[in-house]
Order: C-alpha cells, then sequence, then structure tokens
C-alpha cells in the first residue's frame, strides 16, 4: 500500500481534464474578423436593430478606441488580439422558431452531452430558459404563463425591436459605454443576451434560466443582459454556463444590467463553467465581465456565483445602493485548478440611509492556481447607518497554488458600520485520513470538505441549481476516477 | 476477530512498535496501558491503515483476513473503526450527514443500496438517545467548536452508528469530566456484544472502572510487556509505570 501524500493529491487534482470537452458542427454565419465602424454597424444590420441602437454602439465603439485595457488585476495572461477575433456568429438555422422540434438536432445533442436536456429542464424544474449560444437565441419557453402576468422575458435583440422604449431607458444606465474598457467593448459589439421586465407588484412564477454556450471557433462571445424588476416585484434568475473546449483562448465580455425599483428584489444566480484551459495551462476562456445592480428604496440585489471555469476571470458583481435601506448580498465560490487565475469580488457602493451589505466569498485553490478575492465596501456621505459585513474564506490544496484577498474599505460617514473576516485554510492530510477512517474514500472526502467550506454559499442558491453546482465543485476538484 | 503478529513499525525510519504479539477474540476487551511513548496510539493507527506510519514487518489480520495492503476506508468497511484521541474538524460538515456519508460508502462497498432516509434517522434517534446526545448537537458542524467532552461522545456516537466488528478507543477518557466518562462508558457498554471486541487504550485505571477489560495488556517501548487480568490495571495504578519499567529492565 503506498502512502497517500499531498503530492498524490496533487496529481490527482491536475489529471482532471475538461469534462465537457466537445464541438458542436453546427454551420455559422461569420463576420470577417477585425473591429472597425463598419463591423459595428454590420453586425447592427445583420441583427436589422433600428438607427438609435446602431448610434449607441457606434458612440461606444468610439469611446472604447480611446480606451487602454486595464492591467491592475492580479491576473498574467497575453492580451488578446482584439483586430484578431471575429465580432459575430451566428447558426445558419430558421431565425425563428416556435417550438424544441425546430430546433437543430445538433444543438440540442449538445445539450445532451452536459446533461442540460431541455425538455427535462421544462417538465421537471419548471423553468423556463431562452437559451443562447453562439449569440443568437434559438428557443424560448413558457413565454405564455409569463406574458400572463405581463414579464416580458426575451432576447435582447427582440426587446430592442418590440420594447424599444424599455431599452432605450435601461441600457448602459447602471453600466455606462465609458464605464471600462470591456463594459464599451461589449456596447459596441454585443451580439445577444436575454431581457427580462418584472411588472409592478409581481412575483415572477418561475425561475428565469439561461444557459449560455461558446462555440464558434475564434468567437468572442459578448453578451448584454438586462433585468428590470418594477417596483415591489420579483425573480430570481438563473445563468449556467459551459462550453466546449478550445486551443485558442477565448474572449468572453459580458455585461449584466440589474435594475430593482422600490421594494423590487432581484435573485441573480451563476454557475459558470467556461473552458479553464488545459492541465499545461494552454487554451481556455477569457472571463472579463460588469455585473452590477442597481437598487431604489427598500430595493434589494442578491447576487450568488459558483465560479470553476475560464483561464482567466475578472469579475466583480456589484450593488449599487442608492435607495435608503435598500440591501446588496454577494455570495461566491470561486474554484481555481491547474494554471486558472481569477481575480473576482464585489463592490458595495453604500449612497441611501440604512444600506445594508453582505460578502461572502469562498476561495478554493488548487494545482498552481491564483484565486484573488478583490472587494470594495465604500460608504457614502449621505449613507447614514450604513452596515457592511464581509467574510473571506481560502481553501488551499496543495503547496504550488495562491490565495490573495485585496479587501477596499471607504467610509465617509461616522455611522457607518463594517467588518471583514477572512481565513485561510488547508485541507490537511489528517481531515482525510479521519474520513477515510470512517470509510469514506479520499475522493468523496475531499468533495465532502470542499462542499463543507462552501456550504454557506451552496444553500443560497436555488435547490436545482446547487445540486449541479455541488456536482460541478466535485468534477473541478477530483482525480480522472469516477 | 483480530490477530496480531510479531508486529514491527516506524515513522520516518524511527522503529516506534518492535514485535507487538496480540490476539483478540469476539467478545472480549482489551486494554491497552503503557506510558507517553510506549507506541499504544501508533498502534491504533497502525490498526486503522494511517499510512504516515510504515509497517516493516509483521501481520495484522482481522477474521482470517490480512488487513496489510488494504486502504483505511477499506479497512473500514470490513468493520475497524477507531475512536480518535484528537478528532478533527470539519467546518460545515454535519454530524448527521458525516454519517449518512459513512454509512452509505460503507454499504455502497458492500454492493447494497444507500440507506433509506427514514431508516437512517430512525437510527441516528436511537444512537443518540443511547449516548444522550442532543439533536441539535447533530446538525453542528463536525467536531468545530467542540468541547473535548462533546468530541469524544461523539466519537462514540459514530461508532453505534456504524456498527464495526473491531472498535479501537483511542484514550477516550482524556478531556473527559466524570459524568461525560459515565455517558460515553455506559454507551460503550451497551454496543458491546458477543460478536464485537474492543481495543481500550488508556494511560489511566480509571475509564477501565467503567469498561471493564477481560485482559490488561502493557505496552512499552514498543512491546508488550505484561498480561493480566482487570487486577492489573489496579496493580500499575498503585505501583505505577516504573513498576512495569523496573522489572522489564531486570
Amino acid at each position: 500500500m503506498s502512502k497517500y501524500t499531498e503530492e498524490d493529491l496533487k496529481k490527482e487534482l491536475e489529471t482532471k481534464e475538461y469534462e465537457y470537452g466537445f464541438y458542436t458542427d453546427i454551420e455559422a454565419d461569420t463576420l470577417p474578423i477585425g473591429l472597425n465602424e463598419d463591423i459595428v454597424r454590420a453586425i447592427s444590420a445583420k441583427k436589422g436593430e433600428p438607427e438609435w441602437m446602431t448610434e449607441w454602439r457606434l458612440e461606444a465603439f468610439r469611446i472604447w478606441e480611446s480606451m487602454v485595457e486595464p492591467e491592475w488585476a492580479n491576473v498574467r495572461y497575453e492580451k488578446p488580439d482584439f483586430q484578431a477575433i471575429s465580432y459575430y456568429s451566428a447558426p445558419k438555422t430558421k431565425p425563428k422558431l416556435d417550438s424544441l422540434d425546430e430546433v437543430d438536432p445538433e444543438l440540442l445533442d449538445t445539450f445532451n452531452k452536459l446533461g442540460i436536456s431541455i425538455e427535462e429542464q421544462k417538465r421537471l424544474s419548471g423553468v423556463a430558459m431562452d437559451i443562447v449560444m453562439d449569440s443568437v437565441s434559438v428557443a424560448t419557453t413558457f413565454k405564455a404563463t409569463l406574458a400572463e402576468r405581463g414579464i416580458i422575458f426575451c432576447s435582447i435583440s427582440e426587446a430592442i425591436k418590440n420594447h424599444p422604449e424599455l431599452v432605450k431607458k435601461y441600457l448602459g444606465s447602471v453600466v455606462p459605454q465609458t464605464d471600462n474598457f470591456y463594459a464599451a467593448l461589449n456596447s459596441a459589439v454585443f451580439s445577444d443576451g436575454s431581457f427580462c421586465y418584472i411588472p409592478k407588484g409581481v412575483r415572477c412564477p418561475m425561475e428565469l434560466s439561461t444557459y449560455f454556450r461558446i462555440n464558434q471557433a475564434g468567437t468572442g462571445q459578448f453578451e448584454r443582459t438586462l433585468v428590470i424588476a418594477d417596483e415591489g416585484s420579483y425573480v430570481s434568475y438563473l445563468e449556467g454556463c459551459t462550453a466546449p473546449s478550445r486551443d485558442e483562448n477565448q474572449l468572453h465580455a459580458a455585461v449584466v444590467e440589474l435594475i430593482a425599483m422600490d421594494d423590487a428584489e432581484i435573485k441573480y444566480s451563476t454557475v459558470q463553467n467556461w473552458f479553464p484551459g488545459d492541465s499545461s495551462g494552454k487554451g481556455g476562456v477569457f472571463n472579463f465581465v460588469t455585473k452590477r445592480g442597481l437598487c431604489e428604496k427598500n430595493a434589494k440585489i442578491s447576487w450568488t456565483q459558483v465560479e470553476t471555469g475560464s483561464a482567466v476571470t475578472w469579475k466583480y458583481p456589484s450593488c449599487i445602493l442608492k435607495g435608503d435601506n435598500s440591501i446588496g448580498e454577494f455570495y461566491s465560490i470561486a474554484v481555481t485548478n491547474n494554471f486558472q487565475q481569477a481575480d473576482t469580488g464585489t463592490k458595495m457602493i453604500h449612497l441611501g440611509k440604512n444600506t445594508r451589505s453582505t460578502i461572502i466569498s469562498k476561495g478554493i485553490s488548487a494545482g498552481k492556481s491564483q484565486n484573488s478575492y478583490r472587494g470594495l465596501v465604500q460608504v457614502g456621505p449621505r449613507a447614514e447607518n450604513a452596515r457592511n459585513f464581509s467574510q473571506c474564506d481560502s481553501l488551499l490544496m496543495g503547496n504550488e497554488c495562491g490565495a490573495h484577498t485585496f479587501p477596499y474599505i471607504e467610509a465617509k460617514h461616522p455611522t457607518a458600520q463594517i467588518e471583514h473576516e477572512a481565513t485561510t485554510s488547508k485541507i490537511g492530510e489528517d481531515q482525510i485520513f479521519y474520513c477515510n477512517q470512517r470509510g469514506i474514500p479520499t475522493e468523496k472526502a475531499i468533495a465532502l470538505i470542499v462542499n463543507g467550506f462552501s456550504k454557506e454559499v451552496l444553500n443560497k442558491l436555488p435547490m436545482e441549481f446547487a445540486v449541479e453546482a455541488q456536482k460541478l465543485l466535485e468534477i473541478s476538484l477530483e482525480g480522472s476516477v469516477g | 476477530m483480530l490477530q496480531i503478529k510479531n508486529l514491527h513499525a516506524s515513522v520516518e525510519d524511527k522503529e516506534i512498535l518492535k514485535g507487538i504479539n496480540l490476539e483478540v477474540k469476539a467478545g472480549e476487551i482489551h486494554a491497552i496501558m503503557g506510558p507517553n511513548g510506549a507506541g499504544k496510539s501508533t498502534l491504533s493507527s497502525v490498526i486503522a491503515g494511517n499510512e504516515a506510519f510504515e509497517v516493516t514487518e509483521g501481520d495484522i489480520i482481522l477474521e482470517g483476513e490480512e488487513l496489510g495492503e488494504l486502504a483505511p476506508e477499506e479497512r473500514a468497511h470490513k468493520g475497524v473503526f477507531l475512536s480518535f484521541q484528537y478528532p478533527v474538524e470539519i467546518p460545515g460538515v454535519s454530524v448527521t450527514n458525516f454519517m449518512k456519508t459513512a454509512i452509505n460508502e460503507s454499504r455502497k462497498a458492500q454492493g447494497m443500496e444507500e440507506m433509506p432516509a427514514s431508516e437512517m434517522l430512525k437510527k441516528i434517534k436511537e444512537k443518540a438517545e443511547l449516548l444522550e446526545i442532543d439533536r441539535k448537537f447533530l446538525s453542528r458542524s463536525l467536531n468545530e467548536g467542540f468541547s473535548g467532552g462533546e468530541k469524544k461522545r461523539n466519537e462514540i456516537f459514530q461508532m453505534a452508528m456504524l456498527e464495526p466488528k473491531l472498535a479501537i478507543l483511542d484514550e477516550t477518557d482524556s478531556g473527559l469530566d466524570i459524568d461525560a466518562l459515565r455517558i460515553v462508558a455506559n454507551g460503550v457498554n451497551k454496543l458491546k456484544s458477543k460478536d464485537n471486541a474492543i481495543i481500550v487504550i488508556t494511560h489511566y485505571q480509571r475509564l477501565l472502572e467503567y469498561i471493564v477489560p477481560d485482559f490488561v495488556h502493557v505496552l512499552h517501548d514498543g512491546k508488550i510487556v505484561k498480561t493480566g487480568g482487570k487486577e492489573l490495571a489496579l496493580e500499575l495504578e498503585e505501583k505505577g509505570y516504573d513498576w512495569i519499567k523496573s522489572s522489564v529492565e531486570k
């Protein structure tokens, strides 16, 4: 019997391959590579957008041209060549589908490989999904149920056509084109994404869900999501992604904007599993995302995320607590393995009185990965009695990974109460032996310990998502066995 | 049940066990006593299969089967249980969840289905009552923030749940006040049957007033130097370990 050491544990972790590495061969309609005003116009034209939208994109493009790529994040990577990317790719199938029968069978097969059977999802969990695959929505379900309550849930392209007044008013209202390099780029070239509007006083009867996929070689994916919860409404939104293996780096720069009006609540949950690169660090998705929500009076926004994928992640789902008594929450699990790098966290901007925020961040690092938490808690001069509680825990596996915490605190009101707790721990051989002695094999023991570590965040996910997330954590950290 | 033959084991090239011979039959309770550093905890770790120790010679045989090549979890599946001297904390994993996982992993190894939830709950309730454990305690994170007594009581609760053939209680009395000691000992006595065996590793005779052994072995410098009945424990308490040391050296 050989001695099970940390070396073995590390080796097991290294041999974990991307489970969802396959490629769907769907004929695609792709624009030539590179980016200029003509390409921006072409994207807009291909999508049949109105003039105001084209102008908005061009404005963003001009802003982007004047900006430089940020370098402050604790990540190292070769910068993408923005002129070597194709900015538009749409599956060349019928443009509009009414039922699943019309969906490309190969596409359905892809979802089946992922274990995401749409039919099953529909039937079992009552989840309405707007499936985004390579930039164009191909199926939308449960529309009727939602429409009865006046809920709009559609692709952003449809929303631009059918609800221009809402899009005009809110697009860019939380994340303006000028916000940052990637937000500007997204604003110029966003391909598609989801739009959701919940009318006053309506409680959305089901979890709204979108599955994102990157599928076309060398295609950057630029999703744009806009969720508007009108006064006193409630919505829970799920976003989950998996991506096929790819040799070259793929750029993903999404923008998500949430607007929670007076007394409204938005719960936004993400399970992210973009291709992280192989065990030598080759390939993998660059994930540079801007997610931000605005809370009006008594409103609440809750971000929950489980991040296991991507080669490089740069992501800070944030809350602007503008209205008095508003609440912001951020619950995050970020797993990095092999050569993955993650710089992720949140910003809680307290502007209104009695605003409250909670941050629970769990970082798990393995292999040679680097995992950073970066968070800002800002209390403005009018934010009387603002309160924040932050907790950042790191779990290390092996001796070659890193965990870093960068908390920023800016308080401009004397009544602010800000608490920050941080811990770092390591999975010990004694913990594993203890589990082994009770009959629990090492892989299961690691999964148990990791799930225990992540429990506070997993508990915040909707039930069916939590199961999927737990499975993902196990896949991300276990060896090739099983 | 258990046969240990000429067992030698070392850690980092330092020999700790220097030829242990021991036979434990079903239905028996054996006590292993000895001074600090005699190798008591090493013996329990080696039986459980802790890979930090290297077995250099000898055999450990459980019900006719050599354990030497088996991983710790496989030994557990065969009915070996170790009540740890220092149980580790596993944050976020409740006692209940931990037990559920342990039981189902053992069942899986034996080709059985998972235990139905209702049966599991019934069992948990029954065993918790046996050890006078508050139900709320079972939803707490494993050993996290537990007092010394709670940790030991939890170890015996796990023993009750897993129903091992061979249970090794490593210094279960340390850190226990007299009330907790009585509860733990009562629990162990109730779990004892003609089909299982218990090895009690202890420093003091105190625990043996409650868990009465059939045999007492004195371990000194990696070897069993004296074996007797329960009265040997009393004699040891009275005369101290120096008595053993000097009688060995004579």
